[in-house]
Parts: structure tokens; sequence; C-alpha cells
């Protein structure tokens, strides 16, 4: 047995690879999913603030991107993203005052409906509007939308079925 | 939606968050991929390069956030233009160095260099680098210049006069030779 021989360094396991999915370009996750987080924005806050919010969702994103541990699942993280956006949107516009010329003194009608199906989503108890935007307009499975909404897979499927059911009554 | 994406890169870059900014020119011998950094021009995809590998492997190498933006590339693209029209004979571009290192970013600074119209060899590009011997590594400079045209290795042949390798293929390099007036026709 040679005591000089370096039986640590050969027993020494290889350098560990790291199974992590290396990042695409960012451009990438613009081609692949920027329709379906503008689809998610203009379901969350309304066609006329969708691009803020979509902006928002994108820049944070940006942001984050180069330190993100796992490409794994890039459009959940997206789309997790643009829901954060979105809330944070809805709390800006209940605290922000609206500035006006000068107060209005004939009673203020609601806008015409321009988005149909997506104004009563809107109206939904946030749970219930997030759950049914992320199955409707971004296509995601239950585990997904429960990845995005941070709850349990039964808790997502129930805020769906409750959603669901309210629009049916708003429709029928 | 394409309205939404412009402002998304604008603002990118105002919020110092478009690290690659890239986008696609014409050219006689067919489409290049430009990209740039905030320091300057970093990256010259040749027409028979594969685009998507190029931008993966700028992810990789330079960073992640990569954008498809064309304003930061106008003056790269106007300068490329006046130079397939023969109406620039020196780029004026910053260049960003950052993807070569060492003996071939030496070669490479050399070859941007060399005079329009003119040419060297491998020997000489590997001398001006600092080592007359490594004629081969000069070879593997040229062959793996990240910026083509602008640092121009078309300019670079063999002892003999022979043509040598081109990454963008032969026909390029004997184009652009003849462009300059280097090869006759």
């Amino acid at each position: 047995m040679h005591s000089s021989w370096p039986i640590s360094r050969l027993a020494r396991p290889q350098r560990l690879i790291h199974e992590v999915t290396e990042l695409p370009p960012f451009q990438t996750l613009i081609d692949e999913h920027a329709e379906q987080v503008m689809a998610v924005c203009r379901g969350a806050v309304g066609r006329s603030d969708a691009d803020d919010c979509f902006q928002e969702t994108f820049i944070a994103a940006l942001r984050a991107y180069p330190k993100l541990s796992d490409g794994g699942n890039l459009r959940g993280w997206l789309i997790t993203i643009a829901h954060r956006k979105a809330i944070d949107h809805h709390r800006a516009r209940g605290r922000r005052p609206v500035p006006v010329a000068e107060v209005r003194e004939v009673a203020v009608e609601d806008p015409p409906p321009d988005d149909g199906i997506w104004k009563l989503v809107g109206a939904l108890p946030p749970k219930q509007r997030a759950a049914v935007t992320l199955r409707y307009a971004s296509d995601l499975p239950h585990t997904e939308i429960a990845a995005a909404l941070g709850c349990s897979p039964e808790a997502a499927r129930r805020s769906l079925h409750e959603g669901l059911k309210r629009l049916r009554k708003e429709l029928s | 939606m394409k309205a939404s994406l412009n402002r998304l890169a604008e603002r990118a870059a105002a919020e110092g968050l478009l690290d690659v900014a890239y986008t696609t020119t014409d050219s006689p011998f067919g489409t290049l991929l430009l990209a740039t950094t905030p320091r300057g021009l970093v990256r010259v995809g040749l027409p028979n390069q594969d685009a998507d590998e190029l931008l993966i492997d700028l992810a990789a190498r330079v960073s992640p956030r990569v954008l498809e933006a064309s304003a930061p590339l106008d003056e790269a693209r106007r300068e490329l233009d006046l130079y397939f029209e023969g109406k620039l004979t020196e780029f004026e571009l910053p260049l960003d160095w950052q993807l070569s290192h060492d003996f071939r970013r030496r070669v490479l600074r050399a070859i941007a260099r060399i005079p329009y119209g003119q040419t060297r060899s491998y020997t000489q590009m590997a001398t001006s680098a600092g080592n007359e011997r490594a004629v081969r590594a000069a070879g593997t400079a040229c062959g793996t210049n990240p910026l083509p045209l602008v640092v121009p290795c078309h300019r670079v042949l063999r002892s003999g006069g022979a043509l040598g390798g081109y990454g963008g293929g032969l026909p390029m390099k004997e184009g652009l030779l003849r462009l300059e007036g280097v090869l006759d026709g």
C-alpha cells in the first residue's frame, strides 16, 4: 500500500452535476406565453387595464429571471406573477382616489358591457375569479391552478366549481 | 400585442433589464442575427448559423435576459447596410468583447485592425497576438469569432494565399473579398 497515494481524492465523487434546467432566452417565454399572460390579465383586471398588468408581470419576471433556480415550469411561474400583479392592481385601485376636474352631479352609469362573459368573471370573488380565469383563459389543469393560487388542488377545484356555478346562475 | 411587446422592450431597456437585445437584418448573403449588450455589439450570427442555438448560447454565456428589440441595433444595421453597399470601409460601432478571451481576443483585436480591402495570413495574426508559433490557435480564433464582418476574419488567408476557412461558408468569404476588391469579379 502506497501511503502517499491520495486515496481520498480517488474516493471523492465526481463533481456533482446539477439537474437544473438551463434558463432559455427570455424571448422564448414571451413567444410562448405572452398571449396567455395577456388573457389572464384581461380576465383579472379587465380589458382597459390589461396592458398595464401585462407590463408589470413581464418586468417583474425579467427582473427575477436570472436568479430563478428552476426553469421547469415557466408558464406556471409567469401566470402566478400575473395573478399577483392583478391583485396589486385591485388593491391599488381600491385605495387610489380618482382625480376629477369637477364633481359630477349626474348619476354615474356603469360603462356598457364590453367584455361579455369576462365582465361577469371580473365580478366574482377573488379566489373564484382567479380559478375561473386560470382554467379557461390559461387552460391550466387543477394542479397548476392550485400552485398559482397557493392552495390545495381540492381547494382550487372547489373555487372553480363555485365560480362556475355563480356564472351559470348569472347567465340564466 | 405588438404594441405591448414594443412597450415592454422599451421599458426593460429603460430599467436596465435588457442585458442582450437582438434583431435580424437582411444582407446579400442571407439573414444576419445581431445581438448587443448595453456595452456594444456582442454577437453577429451569419446566415448559415442556427439563430436559436446562438440565442441559447448568449443566454448561457452573457445573460438569460435576452429580448428581441430592434432599436438598440439600429446603428449596427445602418453600418452593415452601408458596408454591403460598398459605402463604408470602417465600422465605428462600440463592441463588447466579452465572448472572447486571452489569446483569441488578442488575435481578434489584431484582425479588427486589418484595413478594408487588405488581407493577412494566419501566421501574421498569430505574431500580432504575441505568439508567432500559435498559427493553429489563430485559426481557431478566426473560426470562433463572435463578431464576424465587423471583426473582419474574412481578411485572413493562408500563407500561400489559399482562402482557408470561414464560419459563414467559403462562398461568403469569397463574396466579401470580391466586395472589398481583393478578388476579381
